[in-house]
């Protein structure tokens, strides 16, 4: 098993080299893509369930000693996050397949490219290997939000690119300093430095912030909703599961293992997670596009998550760790199930659309699956991991912070209604601006805050008989992520036990350190 | 010590660049930055010991640590592959540089109208690396 650790990395990589060298063999890039796809999904199960009795999987890279070589880890947690990864890799490659999103040929060499950067991620333990990892990913997602070459995307691709470069730098700036301070960059090395030792815990610090602004804590969040709505529906739900999760990742893991819990930073925590989880779900409340909307959740959704790192206790941790992977999944399922609608409309503004519910119902009870995942109603995963949550709040006595879990649970539950009112409900829109768009007339100014605001352009767009008739294989993605988030939700116990095996660890990585380190 | 200056030094023109409009000069603070995070990551390893580890080197206490080098040349790499691209991303969407100060109303009314002084220069500059994009787009299709 440990050999094929680094094959999570190379496979990918050498795929997206085959399907580069192929860019006229459109089904035979397809092909390649989905079952490397499907091979790193396999490989994620079976990681899970080797490493389900906590211990750890180790490959020191060409065999030099613990210490010297780079060393790759997983562990339950690692393991939880390939595995929904590549499930997330998966289906959204076979949506934009559906969309014909990879009629351009580097869409696959460069998702496969994500994905390898993505996994490297997860596996790595080591401070700089995780630099050039995040970079891998991140070149590649400039690429697939700018590669239309349109004035929106190369708008919010600006916005991307700096945002992530500065940040990347910081990131730079920490693991210098880490080395400078603590002589070493492989975490197994650094396990407890920084609760022995300020200078570390200040270097660490520079580290953490960097992996806060990629993971969009308030108040480093606002690059995100400016650039993630703007790029195609099946990029950003990648970018959505993906990139943002590599940030929450890593701060789960350096404060486990740098600074083993350390609560004397507990309050800190807590006011810039409880910040981020209300400032998160008020600026979705006034965004007025689909995908903007759900964006702006994402922040106050990592607010949830991190509360794990915030009570650094076996619950908490459990808690947030259930509540990451419920995210992933249910928040894909949103952004395709909206972009499916906004795919066919042409539009995502929710003043142009209404009715959907009865020109496809089966979207419709996608989207409402998922929202009300999302705000925690039972019988969805979302329910089991805001009461796993909120239990941890009160156990920790927390009353203030479980207040604010439920009562931003009503404001998300506000939000999703937003989108149902506008885009679902209602009667139909007025074709009105439509017309006026395509006669061009040269003094209207596409909207620079809607990402589809030059789609209309596009006649196909307009030639569909129905707009709101969502083609029930577009929906399929979408449905296949929500009825995963009911099935989580209807058999907690499997996930819940392997969260908390994956919390355990958190809690006491000796078993990770010794494993990374020998 | 140099080190520490080198680095205030870089950080705070790379910090005054980024804090411009017009992406060309964005991405040379940048280029700043990443220098200026290179040369931390150098003295990380220790200034004063600078020998070569093999050949002619004094032994391990005075050679120079290579870890830290390592790092510097990927970094460079990654650096250098970004840079080109914010330099074609200035190149294709000039336009969208704006003007050029807040200060001054009748600057951005003059600005907007015609294309910004940083999007024409931009785009010249990088006219070879971005001439695909350019004909991806037509700049200007847009009225600001």
């Amino acid at each position: 098993m440990s050999d094929l650790l680094p094959a999570v990395i190379w496979l990918p990589l050498l795929m997206a080299a085959a399907t580069a060298a192929l860019p006229r063999a459109t089904v035979l890039q397809r092909v390649l893509a989905l079952t490397t796809h499907a091979t790193v999904l396999a490989f994620g199960i079976a990681a899970v369930v080797a490493t389900r009795d906590g211990s750890v999987i180790v490959e020191q890279v060409a065999g030099w000693p613990g210490g010297v070589s780079i060393p790759f880890a997983v562990d339950t947690f690692a393991a939880l996050l390939i595995t929904v990864g590549a499930l997330l890799v998966l289906v959204c490659s076979v949506f934009a397949i559906l969309t014909r999103d990879d009629a351009d040929a580097a869409f696959h060499p460069l998702v496969l490219v994500l994905s390898a950067g993505v996994y490297g991620a997860f596996v790595t333990a080591d401070l700089f290997n995780l630099f050039v990892m995040i970079e891998v990913a991140l070149i590649s997602s400039y690429v697939l939000l700018t590669r239309s070459g349109r004035a929106p995307q190369l708008g919010a691709g600006r916005v991307y690119l700096t945002t992530n470069l500065l940040v990347s730098t910081i990131l730079l700036f920490g693991i210098g300093l880490v080395y400078a301070t603590a002589g070493t960059v492989n975490l197994g090395e650094l396990a407890g430095a920084a609760k022995d030792s300020t200078a570390v815990a200040l270097a660490g610090g520079v580290v953490l912030v960097a992996l806060a602004a990629k993971a969009a804590l308030v108040p480093v969040h606002s690059w995100l909703p400016r650039s993630y709505p703007f790029a195609s529906v099946a990029v950003t739900a990648l970018l959505s599961g993906l990139l943002t999760k590599i940030g929450v990742y890593w701060i789960f893991r350096i404060y486990s293992v740098m600074y083993g819990g350390d609560e004397r930073l507990q309050t800190a925590w807590l006011w810039i997670l409880g910040a981020t989880m209300v400032v998160g779900v008020l600026g979705a409340l006034g965004e007025g596009g689909m995908r903007a909307i759900l964006s702006f959740h994402m922040t106050s959704q990592v607010g949830y998550i991190l509360l794990g790192i915030g009570f650094f206790g076996p619950i908490a941790l459990a808690a947030g760790i259930f509540y990451l992977i419920h995210h992933i999944i249910v928040k894909a399922a949103l952004f395709l199930a909206c972009g499916a609608l906004e795919h066919q409309a042409g539009t995502g503004q929710l003043s142009r659309l209404g009715g959907a519910a009865r020109h496809s119902p089966l979207l419709a009870v996608t989207f409402l699956g998922a929202a009300l995942s999302l705000v925690g109603i039972p019988p969805f995963s979302g329910f089991v991991a805001k009461l796993t949550l909120l239990r941890a709040a009160v156990l920790e006595s927390e009353y203030l912070v479980a207040g604010l879990v439920v009562a931003v649970s009503l404001f998300t539950l506000l939000s999703m209604l937003k989108i149902w009112n506008g885009a679902f409900w209602g009667p139909d829109p007025v074709p009105v601006r439509a017309s006026a768009m395509v006669d061009g007339e040269a003094g209207i100014v596409p909207d620079a805050t809607d990402p589809t605001s030059d789609l209309l352009r596009h006649h196909e767009m307009l030639q569909a008989p129905d707009p709101l008739r969502v083609p029930w294989r577009l929906v399929v993605p979408g449905t296949v992520l929500m009825l995963l988030s009911l099935a989580i939700g209807l058999g907690a116990e499997v996930l819940l036990t392997l969260a908390q095996t994956a919390a355990d660890g958190l809690v006491d990585p000796a078993r990770w350190v010794a494993a990374v380190t020998s | 010590m140099s080190a520490a200056v080198l680095t205030a030094v870089l950080v705070a023109g790379g910090v005054y660049l980024v804090l411009q409009r017009g992406l060309v000069r964005v991405t040379f603070g940048f280029v700043l930055l990443g220098h200026a995070a290179l040369v931390v990551l150098l003295a990380a390893g220790g200034m004063d010991r600078r020998e070569p580890p093999l050949l002619a080197g004094g032994g391990a206490e005075l050679a120079a640590d290579p870890l830290p080098q390592a790092f510097a040349l990927t970094a460079i790499v990654i650096a250098f592959g970004i840079t080109v691209y914010l330099l074609a991303m200035a190149g294709s969407g000039g336009e969208l540089d704006g003007a050029a100060s807040d200060a001054d109303e009748d600057e951005i009314d003059a600005a907007s109208v015609g294309e910004a002084d940083d999007g024409s220069s931009a785009a010249t500059q990088t006219a070879s690396t971005a001439a695909s994009e350019e004909a991806a787009t037509t700049p200007g299709e847009y009225p600001r």
